[in-house]
């Protein structure tokens, strides 16, 4: 076997014969479905801790300050403090408040994104799922987390958590259209839905450059419109509503309020990934169509660092806007999606299908 | 027609308006050395605090474990919230005189609201302010200073 | 017969709730209860209850010597306590006809700006903040830091100071606070063009505070709003201007009344008055005297019998010093006009109609100090 920092496909061709020959073919598929399932949540946990102290340590620098660095050295072992703490909250139980409900609401939202990570190619053939209808499916998966908010505000029985949730998944539920427009701008350019060809098709260059203009508008509309889904930024007042309450997530202590703010990272790493795939390439390096020895030396650099260096990239874009702006108010949010962005969204996709009608793309 | 172009003016300078912002966060994200917070404490042995900084208030005694309180109780007066109590005590001297020394000078650092006048007004100068500023304690009972030393006695140019 | 007197009684709909902006609250700048009645996210009605950090101070100045005095008077409006002490001092040197020496008005005048500068620099981190522009807090705190060195340098203390006393002050001003203060003026010119950057300019931010919570100059006037929040509604009460005292008459600075009254009127009045505080200060800084910092005063003050009284420009409005005194060391009564009592009862009026996120942007244009309502 040749095991390939470069190109995954060969690994996994050898795990697949290694167990098919050891086990019969139904053991073989459970036992790879278990090593997707933990590779997954080990993945989702680390993640989201990076994410917090990262979080932390950039709001830091933003702010003239240093940040978290007396719990180990420059301060990396701060979230795991953190998690603890949280950890050995009592989890207090409402007696007013449904509990099948109010129990389940946190898991819907973490399951909603897990299925959203599933999608995403990671590097060449690092790709959990390759379906043909790649972001079709991933928009529709994160849609479910809308479910998690509203029942956690219903069920918390408290008139403050209904309105933070009802303001919350009016926001979320706008704002997908905007996602949702400007994935269509790409998919037009692309020509196919699926995660695996969308990346193989930047080979000679990102979408970004090629699809010039409105490429470069759907990307801004995207990093907008997926800010104010995960509620971050400066479409926070859902949950920074320290004017009121702390919104849909008032009632909720210790574990399951950590599963919201995880939650939370790692929907903000799923948008950030896709943005990455779609608009930036994925796991592709910087290509310029026809600079060869550019080209090679692009390639040196492992396509795994390429896939997180822009996952970081944009990460970083979204930390930046949210220690920047000021909050918007609920009203304001909503005329910004639906008189402005919608709009343009939609003028954007018809001049999108008329370049690449034309031809006028590189 | 015209609402038609505001609608796109409005959008370019509030765009440029957000993005003027993410400059000023953006170059002190990338400028660490403007950092001003100072490692408490850990720097404690370099820290330096300013000559008139008001720590606490004391009674400063000289090698020869002399003060320059004579026990008049003027601070006493002069304090506002009754956070210094002077206790004297009167001694014999050698022509039959009966001479006030200080036997306590008691100092509610719990109460006192470090208004200066004790200091100002003492005719003797025999106060000043200290720099000590780490007065947290377990124990409410050591807030309750006495600032004459045990032992001491007053400096000889003022009993005269 | 007993009269019935009949009392306008409000209407409440259907509707309305009441929620408690309780007196533990990140956004009220202190201890204020505010009970807000809701329709929706509108605001109908609101009532706000203070008396949580009342102190008595006014009666503990009835025991007290007027030099002891002033360090009651710092922890008023804690934010402005040069401007406090300056009343007091300069409302027994009236009383006894006293003639304070050139230098120490020198002093005073420019240690008050400074003060100025201080108190708004840490009004504009907590607006920021409370629109949700967290940066804009460690901003402003991170500049009003170097005034705080200075005033650690020459008075001993960063926040509480009570350094001005009947007839002067208590020390001599440190050898490097000339130095400092040009120092600190040529920074901040620097910085202030920051703050308009990340927050004066921003598109949100206008769209949070452009059109919301409108005062009238009427309104300003019969409620008695003074200090920037009545300037911004056009109503002329800048008491450095109309009634001078120190120097500010040998300094040359414009009184910002801005016509609009709603709440980006008050946020662009604090800011201009921070630049005219430095224009002051630039003016007296290399032109102090040199002579005493304290006249000559008796061991006891005493005034003489009769009425009293002395206002200031305090950061926030206009605060008045009335002392009864009956001749003897303390006075009779005491009694303090609070800049922030008359702006915080305008809250009600102008916040009728507003959504919950704008009362607190309201409150936070306004700039009250909670310990100075309650005294």
């Amino acid at each position: 076997m040749n095991f390939s920092i470069y190109d995954f496909t060969s690994f996994n061709q050898w795990i697949d014969k290694f167990l098919n020959d050891n086990l019969n073919p139904f053991w073989a598929v459970v036992v790879e479905l278990t090593i997707i399932g933990l590779v997954v949540l080990l993945f989702y946990a680390l993640v989201g801790l990076f994410l917090v102290y990262a979080e932390r340590k950039v709001c830091a620098f933003m702010q003239n300050r240093v940040g978290p660095n007396r719990v180990g050295p420059y301060g990396i072992f701060q979230t795991i403090a953190d998690l603890f703490k949280l950890l050995m909250k009592e989890l207090i139980h409402i007696k007013s408040a449904d509990t099948f409900l109010f129990n389940i609401a946190p898991f819907i939202v973490i399951i909603a994104s897990f299925m959203a990570i599933a999608a995403i190619p990671f590097a060449k053939g690092l790709h959990a799922i390759d379906f043909d209808i790649g972001i079709l499916y991933v928009i529709a998966v994160s849609s479910l987390g809308v479910v998690g908010v509203l029942l956690a505000g219903w069920s918390s029985n408290n008139k403050y958590s209904l309105i933070g949730a009802m303001r919350s998944g009016a926001q979320i539920v706008s704002y997908e259209l905007s996602v949702g427009l400007s994935l269509l701008t790409i998919i037009v350019l692309a020509g196919t839905m699926q995660f695996s060809q969308i990346v193989e098709g930047q080979a000679n260059g990102w979408f970004l450059f090629k699809g010039h203009i409105p490429a470069f508008v759907a990307f801004v509309i995207f990093l907008i419109a997926s800010t104010a889904e995960t509620n971050r930024g400066p479409f926070d007042l859902a949950e920074a509503e320290s004017e009121l309450t702390a919104g849909f997530h008032t009632e909720y202590s210790g574990i399951k309020f950590a599963f919201f703010f995880l939650a939370e990272y790692m929907n903000m790493f799923i948008v950030a990934s896709i943005a990455a795939t779609v608009f930036l390439g994925g796991w592709m390096p910087f290509h310029v169509g026809g600079w060869e020895g550019f080209n090679r030396v692009m390639d040196f650099i492992p396509p795994l660092f390429w896939y997180f260096g822009k996952t970081a990239f944009i990460i970083f874009l979204m930390m930046w806007f949210k220690w920047t702006f000021p909050r918007l108010r609920i009203d304001q949010l909503l005329t910004l999606e639906w008189k402005y962005l919608l709009p343009i969204n939609l003028v954007n996709i018809l001049i999108m299908a008329f370049v690449v009608l034309m031809g006028w793309h590189f | 027609m015209n609402s038609f172009f505001k609608y796109f003016t409005d959008i370019f300078h509030a765009v440029k308006s957000l993005l003027t912002g993410m400059t000023v966060t953006g170059k002190y994200f990338f400028s660490p050395w403007e950092i001003v917070t100072q490692q408490y404490p850990e720097n404690r042995k370099t820290l330096k605090m300013y000559d008139r900084f008001k720590g606490e208030v004391i009674m400063p005694h000289n090698a020869q474990n002399e003060h320059r309180c004579t026990g008049c109780g003027i601070c006493e007066t002069n304090c506002p919230n009754g956070s210094i109590e002077v206790i004297q005590n009167k001694i014999d001297m050698p022509d039959g005189k009966k001479k006030r020394i200080i036997d306590q000078h008691i100092y509610h650092l719990s109460m006192c609201a470090f208004c200066g006048l004790c200091i100002k007004t003492c005719p003797s100068n025999a106060l000043a302010w200290g720099q000590e500023f780490e007065h947290a304690v377990f124990d409410r009972s050591k807030l309750t200073k006495i600032l004459n030393k045990p032992g001491s006695s007053i400096l000889k140019d003022i009993a005269e | 017969m007993k009269e019935v007197i009949n009392l306008p009684v409000r209407n409440i709909e259907e509707e309305e709730y009441h929620i408690n902006m309780g007196p533990q609250h990140p956004s009220t700048h202190g201890v204020l209860r505010l009970v807000v009645s809701l329709q929706g996210e509108i605001v109908k009605n609101l009532k706000p209850h203070c008396g949580y950090i009342h102190r008595g101070i006014e009666k503990m100045c009835e025991k007290d010597t007027y030099p002891q005095i002033i360090h009651l008077t710092d922890r008023m409006d804690y934010l402005s306590a040069h401007i406090n002490n300056h009343a007091v001092c300069m409302l027994v040197e009236k009383a006894l006809e006293i003639d304070v020496p050139e230098r120490v008005q020198y002093i005073r005048t420019i240690v008050d700006e400074l003060n100025r500068i201080a108190s708004h620099q840490l009004w504009w981190c907590s607006f920021g903040m409370d629109l949700g522009g967290l940066t804009c807090f460690f901003y402003g705190l991170r500049d009003r830091e170097k005034i705080l060195d200075i005033f650690e340098e020459s008075f001993g203390s960063r926040l509480l100071h009570s350094y001005y006393t009947p007839g002067g002050l208590m020390m001599d001003i440190h050898k490097d606070f000339q130095k400092n203060v040009k120092d600190f003026i040529k920074y901040f010119r620097k910085k202030i063009k920051d703050y308009d950057r990340i927050l004066t300019g921003n598109i949100i931010m206008h769209e949070r505070t452009r059109g919301v919570g409108f005062l009238s100059k009427e309104d300003a006037i019969s409620y008695g709003v003074t200090g920037p929040s009545g300037r911004a509604s056009g109503f002329a009460c800048d008491v450095r201007k109309h009634h001078p005292y120190g120097v500010y008459e040998k300094a040359d600075f414009k009184e910002i009344l801005l016509p609009e009254g709603d709440t980006f009127a008050r946020y662009m009045v604090r800011m201009h008055e921070m630049r005219e505080s430095m224009k002051i200060i630039e003016q007296l800084i290399d032109n102090i005297p040199a002579g005493d910092y304290s006249a000559k005063m008796k061991a006891v003050i005493k005034l003489p019998a009769g009425e009293y009284f002395q206002r200031v420009e305090a950061a926030r409005g206009e605060l008045g010093v009335y002392v009864v005194s009956d001749g003897n060391k303390t006075p009779l009564r005491m009694k303090f006009r609070s800049p922030n009592f008359s702006n915080l009862g305008v809250l009600d009026h102008i916040s009728r109609g507003c959504k919950i996120a704008d009362l607190v942007a309201i409150g936070a244009s306004l700039d009250y100090v909670i310990p100075d309502i309650d005294r």
